[in-house]
């Protein structure tokens, strides 16, 4: 029953304080906007970038001649490597089935599987590739290198640049990712001081509802109402230019561009529904909280 | 205390079952505790000053043990030049500040025992008129005596019904639904005098009321206090205005540089049951 009221008294307050309620709105607006591009970019770039990340391989490749028993001894030697993740074993079928899907005219040629067997180790962490291959092809007496077990014909690296791979990728992710954090802190203060210089443009209201015996939170309720509604209406035009720009202009681009086909970006309602909670969020606590030193009469 | 709380309650519930007749004619009990008419003082005073001082952080001394008491029923004039101490015995009194030493009672209520939760429910009972008019800008005049309504949580009903009759008391019929910026000084005031007053309250205080307003005006304001007091409320009126406050024959207080130099007790005035007319010839300087 009270909720109406304060409805009604946040109503009002919109209406006639139109000029620094819609530079509030502005500012959610805008802050909103900015996050919505950003995020999904920030998203797709690391998604990008631990993608490439996890193509990081160590491709070890049996000799011809070895045996089922020979891979299976190569398979628990492989499994005990310090760091090593996942191992897998494509046979040479497997392998040629593969291939020959893939590029079918040459395999026609070929007539017959030249591939090895092959176990595929992914690293617990791509960092550590350098590790495993240093373990599985140690430094023989001789100066060359060997490799751990007389079955295994070659270790490679699956990408043989991935040291620039991951380096590149580490300051990637950094610099997004501080990027989008000092975003997010800037956001905040801007929609803050400007909840701020609408509340102090209204102290001395305040002052007068004090003096005639309201309680704290009797003033409060309509300020949070306002701010509320001012959060949840920028927020929401900021939603709909997004929704504009991506159905009809992104969706139609996306199969030219990798970047935005990139599948690891969040789902775009989820994303809308987080930035319109935070912008209510925001805005609403914004004006509770900066009322407070204008309750102390 | 209880014996005022209950009395000063009883006179509420008796007003508010007449609030739609205006003014009532002072109840039985009332007259009784008028502190004219009877040569004893009631026992329990509506406002009670005990060697209150207040020194302000800058070193400025707004109230220096300054004792005096009001009973229910009064209208007292508190005089002084600016600066003297009279806003700072209404803030006190309205518990905006604290004393640095000595004690306020309100109806028998220790104020310091008041906590900072409570204050607002504390400012309910007491109208509060001031020299800026402390109107809400953005709010009819309607809504202006409304919200002191609403903030004790009165129902819509309530409001419809005593809205228009404070309104009609303070005359302002016609200007229901203007804003505050679109009336003249004196209807603003009277527009807050009928939101001080609008719960009924059993103390009425009353900053200035007429610093801003020219002399036809303040007469005006000042009858309609009078016809507040007339009511059973207790008023007290603070001025600068020495030569009005003398020929009112009322109580004065005056106080200077935050001391109470003079207190004219009960015996010196006169029969304080003159009309509304009488009172406002007395204002103009006409002896009634």
């Amino acid at each position: 029953m009270r909720f109406g009221f304060f409805a009604k008294e946040a109503l009002r307050a919109l209406r006639r304080n139109a000029v620094p309620s819609f530079a509030a709105m502005a500012t959610v607006l805008v802050t909103v906007l900015m996050l919505g591009v950003f995020i999904p970019v920030v998203q797709a770039t690391t998604g990008a970038a631990n993608e490439v990340r996890s193509r990081v391989l160590v491709d070890v490749y049996l000799k011809a001649t070895a045996t089922d028993a020979d891979a299976e001894r190569v398979k628990v030697l492989l499994e005990k490597t310090p760091s090593a993740g996942k191992v897998e074993y494509i046979s040479k079928e497997a392998a040629y089935q593969a291939e020959k899907k893939r590029l079918p005219q040459y395999y026609k040629l070929l007539g017959k599987n030249p591939l090895p067997d092959t176990f595929r180790v992914t690293p617990e962490r791509p960092d550590d590739i350098g590790k495993i291959k240093g373990h599985l092809t140690p430094v023989s007496p001789s100066g060359g290198r060997t490799t751990i077990d007389a079955a295994i014909g070659e270790v490679r690296e699956h990408e043989e640049n991935s040291s620039k791979i991951l380096s590149a990728t580490r300051v990637v992710k950094l610099t997004t990712g501080l990027l989008a954090a000092l975003l997010v802190v800037a956001s905040v203060l801007l929609v803050a001081n400007t909840i701020r210089l609408s509340l102090y443009a209204r102290r001395r209201e305040i002052e007068v509802m004090k003096l005639v015996g309201a309680t704290d939170w009797f003033i409060r309720w309509p300020f949070v109402l306002e701010g509320v509604l001012v959060g949840a209406i920028g927020g929401l035009f900021a939603v709909a230019l997004l929704a504009i720009v991506k159905f009809a202009l992104l969706d139609p681009l996306r199969s030219d561009f990798t970047l935005l086909a990139a599948t690891q970006t969040m789902n775009f309602g989820v994303l809308m529904a987080i930035l319109l909670g935070a912008a209510i969020a925001v805005s609403g606590l914004g004006s509770g909280l900066s009322l407070r030193r204008f309750l102390r009469v | 205390m209880a014996a005022t709380e209950r009395h000063v309650r009883r006179l509420h519930r008796s007003r508010d079952d007449g609030a739609r007749t205006a003014p009532q004619p002072v109840p039985a009990t009332q007259a009784a505790a008028a502190p004219v008419s009877s040569p004893i003082a009631p026992a329990a005073p509506v406002i009670e000053f005990d060697d209150v001082s207040k020194h302000y952080g800058t070193g400025n001394v707004g109230l220096d043990g300054a004792s005096f008491t009001i009973h229910p029923g009064e209208f007292v004039f508190l005089v002084g030049s600016t600066g003297s101490g009279k806003s700072t015995i209404m803030r006190l009194l309205i518990k905006e500040y604290e004393p640095t030493a000595g004690r306020i009672a309100v109806a028998g209520r220790d104020l310091s025992q008041i906590k900072r939760k409570q204050v607002p429910h504390y400012r309910r009972n007491i109208g509060m008129v001031f020299q800026d008019f402390k109107l809400l800008p953005n709010r009819t005049v309607t809504d202006n005596v409304a919200y002191a309504l609403q903030v004790t949580g009165s129902g819509r009903r309530e409001i419809r019904e005593k809205v228009p009759d404070i309104l009609r008391l303070t005359g302002l019929s016609t200007k229901l639904h203007n804003y505050p910026d679109q009336l003249s000084g004196g209807e603003q005031q009277r527009v807050a005098v009928a939101r001080a007053f609008v719960n009924h309250p059993p103390l009425l205080l009353a900053d200035e009321p007429t610093g801003n307003l020219d002399p036809e005006t303040s007469i005006g304001i000042m009858q309609l206090l009078y016809r507040i007091n007339r009511t059973g409320t207790t008023v007290v009126v603070a001025t600068h205005d020495h030569n009005m406050v003398d020929r009112m024959r009322r109580r004065v207080i005056e106080v200077s540089k935050g001391r109470v130099i003079r207190d004219e007790k009960v015996g010196s005035y006169r029969v304080q049951d003159e009309s509304t007319r009488e009172f406002g010839a007395l204002l103009r300087g006409q002896d009634a």
